[in-house]
């Protein structure tokens, strides 16, 4: 702990792994630099393993994991440095604190080997950066969800470790808390030199907090890229669910702008060309438009169709409705779209009687090869 | 009234002296052995547990044929000029032995109740493993610590049938309290033996006064932190 980390340009974390059990294989390779990798995935996709196996937490692995130049792992040279000795700090979904340990204490915990005087001036700065001076005396059990997690963050962060790995940081605080530690994150993120991942199934948080995405499913690296690149245009239908959108019809190629929804009973116009004979076309639930244009004069070739109310349900500003296009049903199971409007939007829709009307804007549409 | 009180010393001497060993042993193993999982380790489990199921004179018939002098310990030791058997060192042992399995099961169960995610994050801040099971382990598992120090204590005050056998009943040396008060029955001396049984029960009841006390404190102690003991980190993939 002695010696600081060094910080340039050049950092970076560069992991290529595999683990497999019965039922189970991750294959997981990407590379990390300054910016702040999210890594997105279903629960049960590897996420939380991929940080495990970096900070040294994962036995019976295979590849290689190399931080700042520095091999942490290697499975054909047999080199596999403990986790004390990674320069990795990972911060819990549950905190992790040390409950007979005050927040002096615990933060000053990973500076055992600095002498006194250094010790506490490096701890109370880091309390200072994450809002923490005067609760030096007090023990984890006393404090909020938010102020334990700043408490996590800033014991992890004051040995200046070279990559830091958040699981989860915000899952079990409430909705209030959550948003405000994230602005003091997204502070101290910024701050930060080093290689920052973060695991998190809130897309929201990852878009909000992460530069560059990897997706995860199932073990396996489904998508990796710019932030922006990933959620305006996945490459394929788990990366487009991952990052929110919610409907998909199962797709054929009639020509390259062309392409006949199979689930929804129709042809759409894509401006995006589709660049397999199948796939799938999908649109987010806030782009679809519904209006309450009269039945007859749907424009086919402008992606209009007449629709049918399935079910609703009302939040206290926004409602989610489900609609079925071409004709009616008494199954609300049996669903096309889902759509979600402002709730004046949807107080307007109602004084209309059906079928409403809805536009599938060509621009909005995700094409996916299969 | 002229009472030899030897028996009453050399059962505290004895019980604490066992208590003391397998305070360090069962302490020292349940850490090592906590989160790990191998047949080995269970094997391991079931030798040290073993004294607590097999009747105490199996034991001390198993001790006796290890460090008898025919014994293969018991040779080793001869040759290096001492002899175990019907020694003061033999009570040490056989109480050691018989109060170990309570000291090393309640520790462990102890630690197993700790947030293995609280190691995992000593690791990460540069902890050794000495230094998460003093640092960490130790403190958080204090409660239960000493709910087996007072067990293994009691056990080895109560060793009978083990001692007897593996040291013998010589009065002065190996004559524990439980021994005087079989042979003072057994020579029809009621009166000596309702007195050592009314000394044990104050010993005993003792013991369990002050467990009780230190647990009230104990609670009091965790109630500041109790939100971060109860396990809560998931390690599940995903």
């Amino acid at each position: 702990m002695g010696r600081e980390a060094s910080f340039g340009g050049e950092v970076s974390l560069e992991v290529e792994i595999e683990k497999s059990f019965p039922g189970f294989t991750l294959q997981v390779a990407f590379r990390a630099g300054n910016a702040p990798v999210g890594i997105l995935g279903a629960s049960g996709a590897g996420k939380s393993m991929t940080l495990r196996a970096i900070a040294g937490f994962e036995p019976h692995l295979r590849g290689r994991i190399v931080l700042d130049g520095r091999v942490l792992f290697d499975s054909a040279a047999g080199i596999h440095v403990p986790s004390r000795a990674r320069k990795v700090g990972l911060v819990f979904q549950h905190y992790a604190l040390f409950p007979h340990l005050t927040v002096l204490q615990n933060i000053s915990f990973g500076l055992r080997r600095l002498e006194p005087a250094e010790r506490a001036r490096r701890v109370a700065e880091q309390m200072a950066a994450l809002h923490l001076s005067g609760l030096e005396n007090q023990y984890p059990g006393m404090l909020s969800g938010g102020q334990q997690q700043r408490v996590a963050l800033a014991r992890c962060l004051v040995p200046k470790p070279a990559a830091l790995l958040l699981d989860e940081p915000f899952s079990a605080l409430d909705t209030h808390l959550r948003s405000q530690l994230e602005l003091q994150v997204h502070e101290t993120l910024n701050a930060y030199s080093g290689v920052t991942l973060l695991v998190s199934h809130n897309l929201e948080e990852i878009y909000r907090l992460c530069g560059e995405i990897i997706v995860l499913d199932n073990g396996r690296v489904v998508a990796s890229g710019p932030r922006d690149e990933i959620f305006r245009r996945p490459p394929n239908v788990v990366t487009a669910r991952l990052t929110g959108c919610k409907n998909f019809s199962r797709a054929r190629i009639i020509n390259p702008n062309l392409v006949e929804a199979l689930d929804w009973n129709c042809s759409l116009r894509c401006k995006e060309q589709m660049q397999s004979a199948i796939g799938h076309v999908g649109i987010r639930a806030h782009h679809i438009c519904v209006t309450s244009m009269p039945p007859g004069v749907h424009d086919a070739s402008r992606n209009e169709f007449p629709c049918w109310l399935v079910a609703a349900t009302e939040g206290p500003f926004r409602v989610t409705a489900y609609l079925r296009m071409h004709s009616s049903t008494a199954d609300s199971s049996d669903y096309h779209l889902q759509v979600e409007m402002p709730l004046e939007r949807w107080t307007e829709l109602q004084s209309h009687s059906l079928p409403w009307s809805v536009r599938l804007d060509p621009e909005c549409l995700i094409v996916l090869p299969d | 009234m002229n009472m030899d009180l030897s028996p009453l010393w050399i059962s505290l001497k004895t019980a604490l002296s066992a208590t003391a060993v397998t305070f360090v042993l069962g302490v020292l193993a349940a850490g090592w052995r906590s989160g790990r999982s191998s047949r080995l380790w269970e094997l391991f489990d079931g030798l040290v547990l073993l004294p607590l199921v097999l009747p105490p004179t199996v034991v001390g018939f198993v001790l006796l044929s290890l460090f008898g002098r025919t014994g293969p310990l018991g040779q080793i030791l001869w040759r290096a000029g001492t002899i175990l058997v019907f020694s003061w060192s033999a009570t040490v042992i056989a109480a050691t032995v018989v109060a170990f399995p309570l000291m090393y099961l309640t520790a462990r169960g102890a630690f197993e109740q700790i947030d293995p995610g609280l190691f995992d994050a000593a690791r990460t801040l540069g902890a050794t493993e000495w230094e998460i099971l003093v640092g960490v382990a130790i403190p958080l598992a204090w409660p239960g610590i000493l709910a087996g120090v007072a067990l293994a204590f009691a056990r080895a005050m109560g060793e009978f049938g083990a001692t007897l056998m593996f040291a013998g009943n010589i009065p002065g040396r190996t004559e524990t309290m439980p021994v005087a008060i079989y042979f003072a029955i057994a020579a029809g001396d009621t009166r000596q033996a309702l007195l050592w049984s009314g000394i044990v029960l104050v010993i005993s009841l003792g013991v369990l006064a002050a467990m009780d006390g230190w647990t009230r404190y104990q609670r009091r102690y965790l109630a500041r932190g109790t939100r971060g003991v109860v396990r809560g980190g998931s390690v599940a993939r995903g």
